[in-house]
């Protein structure tokens, strides 16, 4: 319908509505061309063509003619029902046409030349009927085991498909997978514009569907296999392979739920939209982590708990016993649990479910405990695949993922059996410290991007208030956790009070010795002062004596009754007298 | 239905106890197929059906909603509804041994 300037057809997409389906086509299926869906029994073509049709109808207002070469109406009707569709009243609203087209080769002969005429018309006057822009036809290869001669069944395929363009529907053919080929009855051959294979996979007795566009002419598609699901919902068709790494990062931080962990990582708690790993062996407090973190629902954040070991009951009420009461939350529609074991299905499948699971909740806050069980539904390689899947994802929407991780006992605790450590931001450790026939929890912190974080490994304790860190004695040269800490602590205690005991003594025996010294320098000040005023008074008596002296030649002088100058002279001999 | 020709009024009459051979030709326009499957038909029921049978030509584009009733895909199609059991019949009718089999006719000739 829409002509470029250049007079060249662009390509216009009709969506299917299809979730998922059209962000990997880039908008949708090629409008007003056939596109044929092939596939295996069972991996739900004829669901696809209807999704196809009724959500054309319902939601882009572009009725559709469901040809059925297999099923009848009625089942049609059952089906349909299953994808929460109601085909009757879509029929009596003119929003759908059905028209089953039934053939059986031993009611039929064949004689001489004919054409199938009576499809087109058949086609024709459904589509006019209701003004259909959607057309599917599942599936048409049933003609071929009801007619001999392929030579014109062929021919008219080929014409068929011709006159679905020129009528400008939007076309879903569906074909059953052949051998080697597409479809059994090469009708890839006659679809040209844009092949879909649905694949049906059974590996290790886990089912898992794939998606794939095996070609799409004159438009970019994604080429991988995609996972996808069939619900009650239809289907849900992830795009998950085209994540890149330019995902928007926040310099927010988010409490852990446990204030002392908050101080270990730089006083402040992770990074939102990080991803945070907890490593370690059974028991050592991973889940009860997880349920702190939970509480980030005291924010008013949604959390949305994946557990692949307990029922949600279980953690209930597990965590009741050391106080974290996860039911109000739950009640109030903030934390969601999802309990599954990871064997129920494929990788793809959980990764998928993960999706569709947070599409839906929109958490800000997203916990996996413990991813180290999906590796009982894959290798290696294929969990890291999907863990770094949704971990992007998981960015890419800003939600802080809590992934635990459960080592087992002799395996290296620095190291996931996943194989994820590079795509987390924050890794603590749970480790087990046995002691003197004890064990007890430690934690510390691997690795936190992008902050200073504590370097301590700190005693995890879990007491029925939450979770408490306590500093571990590191004292001697040896790390000492649980009771031999407190031991320590108390033969500590003593020492310190013994120590504090003689101090003081000392101090006690350093005044008396100060008081002793201070009274002998007051006994020997005395003596000095003693002597020094001795010597005074000797000093004060002399002057006294040479006083009198003097004034005694005076008064013998004045009794000589000698001249003044007598006197004078008298001095001067009194001076000659001293030389 | 309205394209009637129900084998011209001579042939359509009902002498003996025996049922009418009811059958339809399905055709879309006058095709060469079409024309030829009619003339074929006709032959074989004069040859062997002569007095005991009534011709319904029905054109689909005229009445395409006719199509569905009969679950005609092909063109020509003939039918067989009388007497029963239903059976079809594809093609232009050239090769007679294979439609009077096909509509079970060399038993009721004898």
């Amino acid at each position: 319908m829409i002509k470029a300037k250049h007079d060249v057809d662009v390509l216009e997409k009709c969506p299917t509505g299809i979730r998922g389906l059209d962000e990997i086509t880039k908008g949708g299926l090629p409008r007003g061309r056939p596109t044929l869906i092939c596939g295996g029994a069972g991996s739900g073509k004829t669901l696809f063509a209807m999704e196809f049709l009724m959500r054309g109808a319902r939601d882009y207002g572009e009725p559709g003619v469901f040809m059925t070469f297999e099923e009848t109406p009625e089942d049609l009707a059952k089906n349909f029902i299953s994808l929460g569709f109601d085909l009757p009243d879509m029929m009596s609203r003119g929003l759908i046409a059905t028209d089953h087209v039934y053939i059986e080769r031993s009611e039929v002969e064949e004689t001489g030349e004919y054409d199938l005429e009576g499809l087109f018309i058949r086609l024709g006057s459904a589509i006019d009927s209701i003004g259909a822009k959607r057309v599917v036809l599942d599936t048409i290869e049933a003609l071929f085991s009801g007619l001999s001669n392929t030579a014109v069944l062929r021919a008219e395929l080929r014409r068929l498909f011709h006159w679905l363009k020129d009528r400008g529907v939007t076309a879903i053919v569906t074909g059953e997978s052949g051998d080697k080929t597409l479809t059994r009855y090469g009708l890839e051959e006659y679809v040209a514009d844009c092949v879909i294979l649905l694949d049906f996979r059974i590996k290790e007795q886990i089912s898992t569907r794939r998606l794939r566009i095996v070609k799409y002419r004159g438009s970019s598609h994604g080429s991988d296999e995609y996972p996808f699901l069939i619900d009650e919902r239809g289907f849900s068709i992830l795009p998950i392979t085209s994540l890149g790494l330019d995902y928007p990062v926040s310099t927010e931080h988010i409490s852990t739920g446990v204030p002392k962990l908050d101080a270990m990582l730089d006083g402040k708690g992770f990074y939102r939209g990080s991803t945070i790993l907890v490593s370690g062996t059974a028991g050592t407090g991973k889940t009860s982590l997880s349920a702190a973190f939970a509480a980030a629902c005291l924010r008013g954040e949604r959390c949305l708990y994946f557990a692949f070991e307990e029922s949600p009951s279980q953690i209930i009420r597990n965590m009741g016993s050391i106080g974290m009461y996860l039911a109000r939350w739950v009640k109030k529609g903030l934390l969601e649990f999802h309990s599954a074991r990871p064997s129920l299905y494929g990788l793809e499948m959980h990764l998928v479910t993960f999706h569709k699971m947070i599409e839906e909740f929109k958490p800000q806050v997203f916990i996996v405990d413990p991813i180290s069980n999906l590796s009982a539904a894959g290798t290696t390689s294929e969990v890291k695949s999907i863990l770094t899947r949704l971990i992007d994802y998981l960015k890419m929407k800003k939600i802080s993922a809590f992934l635990t991780d459960l080592t087992h006992f002799g395996g290296s605790l620095e190291h996931t059996s996943e194989e994820v450590s590079s795509l987390i931001d924050t890794w603590l450790l749970l480790r087990d410290i046995e002691h003197n026939g004890e064990r007890n929890r430690g934690l510390y912190i691997l690795k936190s991007r992008g902050m200073a974080h504590s370097n301590q490994i700190q005693e995890f304790l879990l007491t029925n208030q939450g979770i408490d860190l306590i500093d571990i004695y590191t004292g001697s040269g040896e790390i000492l956790t649980g009771s031999a800490r407190a031991v320590q602590k108390a033969g500590e205690k003593a020492s310190e009070l013994a120590c504090r005991r003689e101090a003081d003594r000392r101090l006690r025996v350093q005044e008396r010795k100060k008081d002793a010294l201070e009274a002998k320098i007051a006994a020997l000040r005395a003596e000095f002062d003693a002597e020094s005023q001795d010597l005074h008074l000797m000093a004060e008596e002399e002057r006294q004596k040479q006083a009198v002296l003097a004034e005694d030649r005076l008064e013998m002088a004045r009794l000589r009754k000698v001249e003044p100058s007598a006197v004078r002279r008298s001095a001067r001999k009194r001076r000659g007298k001293g030389e | 239905m309205k394209a009637v020709s129900p084998g011209k009024g001579k042939k359509a009459k009902t002498d003996s106890t025996e049922e009418i051979w009811n059958l339809r030709l399905y055709v879309a326009g006058q095709t060469p197929k079409s024309i030829t499957a009619f003339a074929n038909l006709k032959k074989i029921c004069e040859d062997h059906l002569a007095g005991k049978y009534r011709i319904e030509v029905i054109d689909l584009l005229k009445n395409p909603q006719l199509a569905k009733g009969d679950q005609i895909i092909a063109i020509p199609t003939l039918v067989r509804k009388i007497p029963e059991p239903l059976k079809k019949i594809i093609g232009d009718l050239a090769n007679t041994e294979r439609v009077l089999v096909g509509l079970d006719i060399r038993s009721v000739s004898k």
